[in-house]
């Protein structure tokens, strides 16, 4: 498949300019304010939330841990104070209801600089990718753990560029920025959605999580879908929507499954038929029985259609 | 698996997987290999820059730290800092350079409390009992009390004033009718704050804070102090003094 360069054109016809829009406009949102948690303390003095995304303490009460990272000084024989054991629970237990790696589309700072890659990538027309395996990453991250085993050290916090690129912004330690610069060339020039996509052990342990979310992207009115890809050309992980959008002759329900997904919603944006929708893993309903399938206007998190 | 054929040896299916399986596990293999050395070398810290109090040894504290800079935000004096790529110190962890800013011995150690993950020890309750590091006189050769004259700097602004350094007198050879008063540094009390170094008039200070790595604290376990045995025994270790026959050449009596 070619990526279009222009693939949100048509929605933008069909359903205007913040239908078509609304999920990356929240998702910046979203980024910018996570980001602003940790920066209004440094710039203005007025401390929410301290730390960086490896482990913070907001306002005082509420301490959040990267599991990732927490199961990395495990491997390396630390037993962590239970601060850091009771963040990292809360941030697992938030990603099983928020959909697992919903962190790569709405947290985590590297995702703009992908997200740039990609569209630029788009626009000047560069078809070249080098051809990586997604399931890569899931090597990287047996990899991560066993160096860190190996070592005795966190040994991915080292070159994290996720983490990296956090303290880069908010304490200031740009030389930490050169990673995520050279994943936008990464992803420009060598492969499509390369970082994010195929190597990035955080995204895949998040990944892992996703597997078993409640959360999901659903193809819940997928009987509209017009086969235009525009859904194909703008989805960081594409692979994942095949199985919901097109699997109803086998027997698949219409919500995406796959871990991989980063529920972006792009799909939802970019659909002019408004096949996607964000709904419950639970309704997942094999298609044979009619009872099962959602009306895809009962879990739609879309406004009604804008007249005119 | 046997029914679509993709477990039969000789199946292209099955040979593709495997191909995959060995190419992938290669490439982990290769990436571990390289992250662990990475992680190993990144033991290697420049001397000058040490750890906030409570850290754990070296090794254990780059298996317990997560990077969250939580102590360095909690620092009221602005001691600490992160590690950028450039620093030294593994990326992203917390040290200080005494020259630069000392440890100001904060009573209630907010550093240490604001560890989530221990590699800060919370047991360090009492910030006299930190060991950041070990002052050492480094330079004999320039420092001014050495010389014959009374700076004292180190000495006076030394938090635990009179234990962790003290001025011991000796004859000055040269002018032949002064003493020298020697900074002596007692390494049980010192904390390795770094306010001698701080202080320390000279351009290139004459004291400096050394990482415990560096300086030795603990005695090797097989030596053993001969009066600190018989003390925990409770007597004399070994039963009484030989008694060796005396052999003078004047007693005679023998043939």
């Amino acid at each position: 498949m070619t990526a279009k360069a222009r693939p949100y054109v048509e929605a933008r016809k069909e359903k205007g300019l913040w239908a078509s829009s609304q999920f990356l406009l929240l998702r910046r949102t979203s980024q910018l304010f996570f980001l602003a948690l940790f920066l209004s303390g440094p710039l203005f003095g007025i401390w929410i939330a301290k730390g960086t995304l490896a482990s913070s303490m907001t306002l005082g009460v509420l301490p959040l841990t990267d599991p990732f990272i927490l199961l990395q000084s495990l491997a390396a024989r630390h037993w962590p104070e239970a601060l850091s054991v009771l963040g990292a629970a809360i941030v697992l237990g938030g990603y099983l209801l928020l959909g697992g790696r919903s962190y790569c589309a709405w947290v985590c700072p590297v995702n703009p600089v992908a997200d740039l890659a990609a569209w630029l990538r788009r626009r000047l027309g560069i078809t070249y990718t080098a051809k990586i395996r997604p399931e890569l990453r899931l090597y990287f991250v047996g990899a991560v753990l066993v160096a860190s085993a190996l070592s005795g050290s966190i040994a991915w916090e080292l070159i994290n560029p996720v983490t990296a690129l956090h303290r880069a912004l908010v304490f200031g330690l740009w030389f930490g920025a050169g990673g995520a610069a050279a994943i936008f060339v990464f992803d420009l020039f060598v492969a499509r959605h390369g970082w994010c996509g195929h190597l990035c052990p955080v995204g895949a342990f998040y990944g892992q999580i996703g597997k078993v979310a409640l959360l999901r992207v659903a193809a819940g009115n997928r009987t509209a879908c017009n086969d235009c890809m525009d859904c194909f050309a703008v989805c960081p992980e594409p692979h994942v929507i095949s199985p919901a959008l097109k699997g109803e002759r086998l027997g698949l329900g219409p919500v995406i499954t796959s871990g991989d997904c980063t529920l972006c919603g792009a799909c939802i944006d970019v659909c002019s038929k408004r096949v996607f929708n964000l709904g419950l893993r639970a309704r997942n309903g094999a298609p044979s029985t009619d009872s099962a399938i959602v009306p895809a206007s009962a879990v739609r998190v879309a406004p009604p259609r804008r007249s005119p | 698996m046997a029914e679509t054929g993709a477990g039969i040896p000789g199946d292209p299916r099955r040979r593709k997987a495997l191909q995959e399986m060995a190419r992938f596990g290669g490439g982990a293999a290769v990436a571990a290999t390289l992250l662990t050395a990475f992680g190993v070398s990144s033991r290697a810290k420049p001397a000058q820059a040490l750890r906030p109090p409570g850290a754990r040894p070296e090794k254990e504290f780059l298996s317990a730290c997560v990077r969250c800079g939580l102590c360095v935000r909690d620092c009221p004096y602005d001691t600490l800092n992160l590690a950028d790529w450039a620093d030294g110190p593994a990326v992203g962890t917390p040290f200080f350079v005494a020259r630069n800013v000392p440890c100001e011995m904060c009573d209630n150690i907010p550093c240490v409390k604001a560890c989530p993950t221990g590699a800060l020890d919370h047991s360090l309750t009492d910030i006299a009992k930190a060991k950041m590091g070990v002052a050492v006189i480094t330079s004999r050769e320039t420092c001014l009390n050495l010389q014959g004259l009374r700076c004292d700097v180190c000495y006076r602004v030394c938090p635990a004033l009179g234990k962790a350094i003290t001025l011991e007198t000796s004859h000055n050879v040269r002018t032949s009718k002064h003493a020298i008063f020697e900074p002596v540094v007692h390494a049980e009390y010192c904390t390795g704050c770094g306010k001698c170094e701080k202080s320390c008039v000279l351009t290139e200070a004459a004291i400096k804070v050394l990482p415990i790595e560096i300086t030795a604290l603990k005695q090797d376990e097989h030596y053993r102090r001969g009066w600190e045995e018989k003390k925990k025994a409770g007597g004399a270790l070994v039963d009484a003094p030989l008694k060796l026959p005396v052999r003078k050449p004047e007693a005679g009596g023998a043939p």
